[in-house]
């Protein structure tokens, strides 16, 4: 049994991001490659805009579903600030992939808490490779601001090398027909970036 | 033979339809409510799928069918099975006929629950056997097993998925063809009838079974040894995984006592185990289930380490960090902890209601109705509308379990007379448990107010259907029983239907409500806002705005957010044009318009 081929993704964002749905379409990817794969996600309370994430471990053969810390050899943030608070997890040469954006929680909007500063600059000094873009403001320019986390998943396959399979059907039939076209344009300028 | 990526609960499902299960019910809860969805969405036609009102009754119903002879299935959440546990310790004695499936998914973390109680302690305490699956794979093998189980000892079997099982997404390999079940149907007999005389012979034969079912578990697929070096570990559930894991990344030397059937524990299995290895390390999550029985069997003769011993805790997920740390202190490695770089603590992100959720206008409305009364008490319940705890609202005082704020506030009202208590529950959760609560307040005339937040349907997990919403679990339409008239013929007779979004409306029926002197009830009625369309409209903030942020610091919405100058600006793509912000502004800043794009 070879367990050293194992690649682990973690995708953190904000409930209502559509973290699941990156992870859903990423995973059905990798098994049509013939991949091992396994994913991990959290249903429940955290949806309703919590901290959430999704494990994604694809290989020969993938014994857990979980990212356990500095493992991950992606680690994509839909949200800012989620990528500082599960930098642990990323492996020492890991890619990190920010999404540009932030989400003010309750306690920031109420002014219990303050968003912090500087983040990008923080992660800079951190990782090595990094990719920082705002996949909000390119769907919102597509649109529909919903597609963002296709734009992300787009730009992980590519980090991933995985862009040989045919991701397009994969979308076809995960998402619903009249989201398509919009979708397979986000996906694409992800793929660019 | 075919290969699908599937969740553990999707699984689980898929299990059971191969197993040839007849009849399946339940009642949503996470991490478990996905095991009747995907019999909704499987639309087998040998499967009669039904969402029941709570957890008992969903389990006396497919007791039923079990007695039967037909092959049923009852799945819920750990909290679940507490509602539940007067029929399973009884079927426990009464028995089955045909196979009888308890799917019960535990919550270790806890992500989603109130406790982090181990169903494995349950089916101990029941005297019933529990499978406890590491990954989907096994539990659609173990769903199978757990029904042939069921029908061979005439027992329920409890099957005990967790978290990282339900939640977790596998290949798993599925079987084409659909056992046959023929049953000759009910069989009158007198042992189905629970009587002390029986219960006394029952009780007896239960614990000799207990015996025949170990014995049977020794040569269980489930059960395996590894051997290695005379290090042993005893390891249940999704543990397993992390542990190879660990065992892979180090290259330790190990023998592995790997246990599927945590109770009753195989003896002779264990019994092997414990001879030929000189310590065991037991890595299970919660309670020390196979800890205590391997204690027992090994009676002092190699020390097992575990929870006893402060080597594993209790509470929380295990992970591959803590089996890490709890290996390498049982083999006496050094665990090299290298310093984590310094970074910023970043704010928390709880979780909220979302932007235009009809119970924070409710919420909002009983809050300002009652703020001239001598410390008002609100009482929660278990759903989306927990999340009133949190500030701006603060509007739940109390949440101790489904169905329990109508009666914890009669406690209350009790204790301190004259206080007004107001007891939040949902819909679903109305059904579920709240109407006998209802019943004792009009019965004991207590003077509370019970505010039903009804959005039309199970929010939390998800929007499954329930009695109000008129359609049943497939979809097919069904009576819609109407809360009001069951309030109504629960005794109350001070009743007010409100939608919640219309502000001024509802402080005055909260008002109203509250003032009564004896059991009231407010329905604040307005759907989830899942279940509705965007309208064309949306509220806008405009250039009278004074940034004085008395919207965000009394709602909390969190479609308004405050730009750079300070000024409120409303999300579009997250805005239901609710309207009840506008109802804040002191200077009428928010307005109607059209959404744009």
């Amino acid at each position: 049994m070879n367990n050293n081929d194992t690649k682990s993704i973690l995708l953190v964002g904000v409930g209502g991001q559509g973290t699941i749905l990156a992870s859903k379409i990423l995973s059905e990817g990798l098994v049509r490659k013939g991949y091992d794969v396994k994913m991990s996600e959290i249903h429940g309370m955290s949806q309703r805009g919590g901290s959430v994430t999704t494990h994604v471990r694809y290989g020969t053969k993938v014994d857990s579903p979980i990212v356990s810390e500095k493992s991950a050899d992606v680690l994509v943030a839909f949200e800012k600030i989620e990528a500082v608070r599960w930098l642990d997890y990323l492996k020492d040469d890991g890619i990190l992939i920010v999404n540009d954006f932030e989400i003010y929680s309750l306690p920031v909007l109420m002014g219990t808490a303050d968003y912090p500063k500087d983040v990008i600059e923080k992660l800079r000094a951190n990782v090595s490779k990094l990719k920082v873009f705002n996949a909000a403001k390119i769907a919102e320019d597509l649109g529909n601001i919903k597609t963002q986390n296709i734009v992300l998943l787009g730009s992980l396959i590519k980090a991933m090398n995985l862009t040989s399979l045919n991701w397009e059907s994969v979308l076809k039939e995960l998402i619903p027909a009249k989201f398509y076209d919009i979708n397979i344009k986000a996906f694409n300028i992800g793929l660019s970036l | 033979m075919s290969k699908r990526i599937c969740m553990g609960n999707e699984a689980i499902a898929l299990g059971a339809i191969a197993a040839g299960v007849k009849v399946v019910t339940g009642y949503p809860g996470t991490p478990s409510t996905e095991i009747i969805e995907t019999f909704v969405h499987e639309k087998n036609p040998n499967v009669n799928v039904q969402w029941s009102t709570n957890e008992k009754v969903a389990l006396e119903v497919a007791a039923g069918a079990a007695y039967a002879g037909a092959r049923a299935m009852v799945t819920m959440k750990q909290v679940g099975l507490n509602v539940a546990s007067d029929p399973l310790m009884c079927l426990s004695y009464i028995g089955v006929e045909g196979g009888l499936v308890v799917a019960v998914a535990d919550d270790p973390g806890p992500w989603s629950s109130q406790t982090e109680q181990d169903t494995r302690s349950f089916a101990r305490h029941a005297n019933l056997p529990v499978f406890d699956p590491s990954s989907p794979e096994e539990a659609y093998e173990m769903v199978q097993e757990a029904f042939n189980l069921s029908e061979e000892f005439k027992l329920p079997v409890i099957l005990r998925p967790t978290t990282r099982v339900c939640h977790a997404s596998a290949t798993v390999r599925l079987k084409d063809d659909v056992k046959q079940i023929t049953t000759l149907g009910f069989e009158k007999r007198p042992e189905w009838c629970i009587f002390p005389s029986l219960s006394y012979v029952k009780h007896g034969e239960l614990e000799i079974k207990q015996n025949t079912l170990s014995n049977k578990f020794d040569t269980s697929i489930f059960n395996k040894i590894f051997k290695g070096s005379r290090k042993g570990i005893a390891v249940s559930g999704v543990s397993y995984l992390y542990l190879k894991e660990v065992i892979k990344e180090f290259n330790l030397d190990v023998s592995i006592f790997k246990i599927g059937t945590p109770y009753p524990l195989p003896a002779g299995l264990a019994e092997k185990f414990v001879s030929t290895v000189d310590s065991i390390l037991v890595i299970e999550e919660l309670d020390p289930i196979v800890e205590e029985q391997l204690l027992i069997l090994a009676a002092g003769r190699i020390p097992i380490f575990g929870k006893n011993t402060d080597d594993t805790p209790y509470n929380g997920e295990f992970s591959f960090e803590v089996i890490k740390k709890a290996l390498f202190g049982y083999l006496g490695i050094e665990n090299k902890e290298e310093p984590k770089e310094e970074l910023p603590q970043m704010p928390m992100r709880p979780p909220v209601l979302c932007g235009g959720c009809p119970h924070r206008a409710s919420f909002y409305a009983a809050k300002i109705a009652t703020k001239d009364f001598k410390k008002p008490i609100y009482c929660g319940d278990i759903g989306c509308y927990t999340l009133g705890n949190a500030a701006p609202l603060n509007m739940v005082d109390t949440c101790l379990c489904m169905g329990a704020g109508i009666t914890v506030a009669q406690g209350l009202a009790l204790a301190e007379p004259g206080t007004k208590c107001l007891a939040f529950i949902g819909d679903s959760t109305f059904f579920h448990t709240g109407i006998p609560g209802v019943i004792n307040a009009v019965y004991n005339n207590t003077d509370i107010t019970i505010v039903v937040l009804d959005n039309r349907t199970t929010a939390m997990t998800g929007c499954q259907p329930h009695p109000g919403t008129g359609k049943t679990a497939m979809g097919e339409p069904a009576k819609a029983l109407d809360i009001e008239a069951i309030l109504r013929a629960c005794g109350v007779e001070e009743i007010y239907t409100v939608n919640p979004f219309d502000y001024s409306e509802s402080v005055e029926v909260f008002k109203k409500a509250v003032s009564f002197n004896g059991p009231s009830a407010v329905i604040a009625k307005a759907p989830c806002i899942t279940l509705i369309k965007m309208p064309p409209t949306v509220h806008r903030v405009n250039e009278s705005c004074i940034g004085c942020l008395n919207c965000i610091n009394e709602l909390g919405c969190p479609a308004m957010t405050p730009n750079e100058k300070g000024f409120v600006v409303i999300n579009e793509s997250t805005c239901t044009d609710c309207g009840l912000c506008a109802n804040v502004c002191p200077v009428d800043a928010i307005q109607r318009g059209e959404r744009n794009g």
